[in-house]
């Protein structure tokens, strides 16, 4: 089962990538090969096994619920593409 | 023997004793750099004033009598995707060219308390995805040994610097082979610690489950004084595990009496270059005469590890790449040509020649401005690579799929790791390649995305099982490194050290360096 390239569209929008129509076109060979190669797992019985996520399985990690002090505003926003100080702004969401 | 060719056991030796300045030191890595890294491309960026600055310190204080901390005043180089306060940190992307992270990353704080000099920041495959460092938007890292060949990857410039004589010391970050596979094609010794063994705090984040930072350097020992510096628990990294951190530095230089050696048959079934055997083989035979027993092995589920690796990779990656949105920090793309565009598919749609229901309905789909903002600050951002990781990703992660890909690929991770327990009942170390060739050249694989994801067939078990690896230099071939690989159990970095340096003894493949023109 390879992938279309359908199936690539929709998952550049759920990946949040824009893919030009050569890339689309590309990607849509190259994961195809890729996804074909893990089919080779199927091949593997792991009825009954239990999936691992961590390598190290710690119990859950407590700490006290203390305040501490976090990163300013100022540097937090520091980064950001566009903010007014107090806020990062983004383009419009709900119409103008 | 020039100053850059020794190790940095020996250099700390001389700076105790005042045979040799930390400036001094430095100002040999600058030239040194200066002279040959236009050819290798190990660093994206060096601030000679600032490491100059910090070295001159530690002199001052050495002199004062003060007591230093074990780095003592030696350069460490740092890949360019762990976090130093308001330096820059690009992760070898263009999304985060202009990036300055506001603290530090667990390991960097931990260097510099212990005295180490900051030197300059590696070069690496895009947010670490890649194996030859070819996927890095500032260009490729070339081998020291052939310019016109990889230096391995992710930590191609983690490897190369210390290869090149740039640097003593310097720090890789290994989710699928990332310091073992450059270490080995650019015949340094380069250590991936056990996952939990060193805080990945202030590590910006490819795959959180297999991500693990270590040291890369001349030989076993300078790695046990690095590896020393940064381990250890920081309850700021929840899967850092609360373990007392041993003196490696202290035994590294103890050999390891009745050594069981295991060697795993499919380490050395087809593909395997001839050469690369060769000289694997032979090193095995260096520990059989210091008295090290050969158990023959296997592990039967190795041969899935990449596609596995290539599951859950790929799927974390995608999550942890999403915070790249063009909103917090990075890249965005110009709103305003994106929002003309935007309008302009638009109108087209609106004034399009397929009818008004099936025009109504093309608008309906289409991106709102600030899905558009993501999209095109994402696609404008990452390189192909990084794209085809974050589109693999999501696609295995997606309703329909998951089940199938993600959820099967973490059962076969519990297989594989079911393979290291049972071996390591019988054995104390595993031992073999970890390429199935020496670098090849620059180019070569860069059209073919799954030849390049097999290159990891050696290495990317260790991740998934969570256990500690180390490489060291075993031979060449025309004039190339070949790596050894010995991995431990959980936790027995101490043993992968010591076993290192007794092979390190014995031999001098370490203590070789190529000769740049």
């Amino acid at each position: 089962m390879s992938l279309t390239r359908a199936d690539v569209e929709k998952v550049s929008l759920l990946g949040r990538l824009l893919l030009t129509p050569a890339e689309l076109e590309r990607m849509t060979v190259q994961l195809g090969q890729v996804v074909d190669y893990m089919n080779l797992l199927a091949e593997l019985d792991t009825e009954g096994v239990q999936p691992m996520a961590h390598a190290i399985e710690l119990a859950n990690v407590f700490r006290d619920d203390v305040v501490r002090p976090s990163l300013p505003r100022e540097q937090a926003l520091a980064n950001a593409p566009q903010h007014d100080r107090e806020c990062y702004l983004v383009p419009a969401v709900l119409g103008e | 023997m020039t100053l850059l060719e020794k190790t940095a056991t020996e250099l700390l030796a001389d700076l105790a004793a005042g045979r040799l300045s930390s400036a001094e030191l430095v100002r040999a890595c600058l030239e040194q750099i200066e002279r040959h890294d236009g050819a290798v491309h190990a660093f994206l960026r060096v601030d000679s004033e600032r490491a100059l600055a910090q070295a001159k310190a530690i002199d001052e204080r050495r002199a004062r009598g003060d007591k230093l901390g074990p780095l003592g005043g030696l350069p460490v180089a740092i890949k360019d995707l762990l976090c130093d306060r308001d330096e820059l940190c690009t992760c070898g992307s263009r999304m985060l060219e202009n990036f300055r992270p506001p603290y530090d990353a667990a390991v960097i704080e931990k260097i510099k308390a212990a005295d180490g000099v900051l030197l300059g920041r590696t070069n690496l495959d895009e947010f670490a995805m890649g194996g030859s460092t070819e996927n890095s938007a500032f260009g490729p890292t070339c081998n020291p040994w052939d310019t016109t060949r990889i230096a391995g990857g992710s930590s191609g410039g983690a490897a190369a610097c210390v290869a090149a004589r740039m640097v003593p010391l310097s720090i890789g970050t290994d989710t699928g082979g990332s310091i073992r596979q450059p270490a080995g094609l650019c015949g340094v010794t380069g250590l991936k610690p056990t996952y939990g063994r060193v805080s990945r705090y202030g590590l910006v984040a490819f795959a959180s489950s297999l991500d693990q930072i270590g040291p890369l350097a001349q030989s076993a020992e300078d790695a046990a004084l690095l590896l020393e510096v940064i381990a250890g628990h920081d309850p700021r990294d929840s899967t850092s595990v609360p373990k007392e951190v041993p003196a490696y530095s202290k035994s590294v230089n103890k050999p390891l009496a009745g050594l069981r050696l295991g060697i795993a048959r499919e380490h050395f079934a087809a593909g395997l270059d001839a050469e690369v055997e060769r000289a694997v083989r032979e090193a095995i035979k260096v520990y059989q005469s210091l008295g090290a027993k050969v158990v023959d092995i296997s592990l039967p589920h190795g041969k899935y590890g990449v596609a596995c690796y290539y599951v859950i990779a790929p799927s974390e990656a995608s999550s942890n790449l999403a915070r790249y949105d063009g909103v917090h920090y990075g890249h965005r793309t110009d709103v305003r040509i994106m929002s003309e565009a935007l309008e302009a598919e638009r109108a087209a749609l609106e004034h399009g020649s397929a009818g008004r229901a099936a025009a109504e309905a093309a608008v309906a789909q289409l991106d709102t401005p600030l899905v558009r903002m993501y999209r095109q600050s994402r696609a404008e951002g990452f390189g192909p690579e990084v794209k085809r990781r974050i589109m693999l990703g999501t696609y295995a992660l997606s309703a329909g799929y998951y089940d199938a890909y993600y959820l099967k690929a973490l059962k076969v991770r519990r297989l594989i790791r079911q393979d290291y327990d049972t071996a390591f009942k019988d054995v104390d170390l595993i031992v073999g390649p970890v390429t199935s060739t020496p670098a090849f050249k620059i180019g070569e694989k860069s059209d073919d995305p799954l030849a390049m994801y097999l290159v990891d067939l050696y290495t990317v078990s260790a991740n998934l099982a969570g256990v500690g690896g180390i490489v060291v230099p075993c031979g060449q071939s025309n004039g190339l490194p070949i790596g050894l690989q010995l991995q431990a159990p959980p936790f027995e970095e101490e043993r992968l050290l010591r076993a290192a340096a007794m092979y390190q003894r014995e031999t001098d493949w370490h203590r070789r360096a190529p000769t740049l023109a």
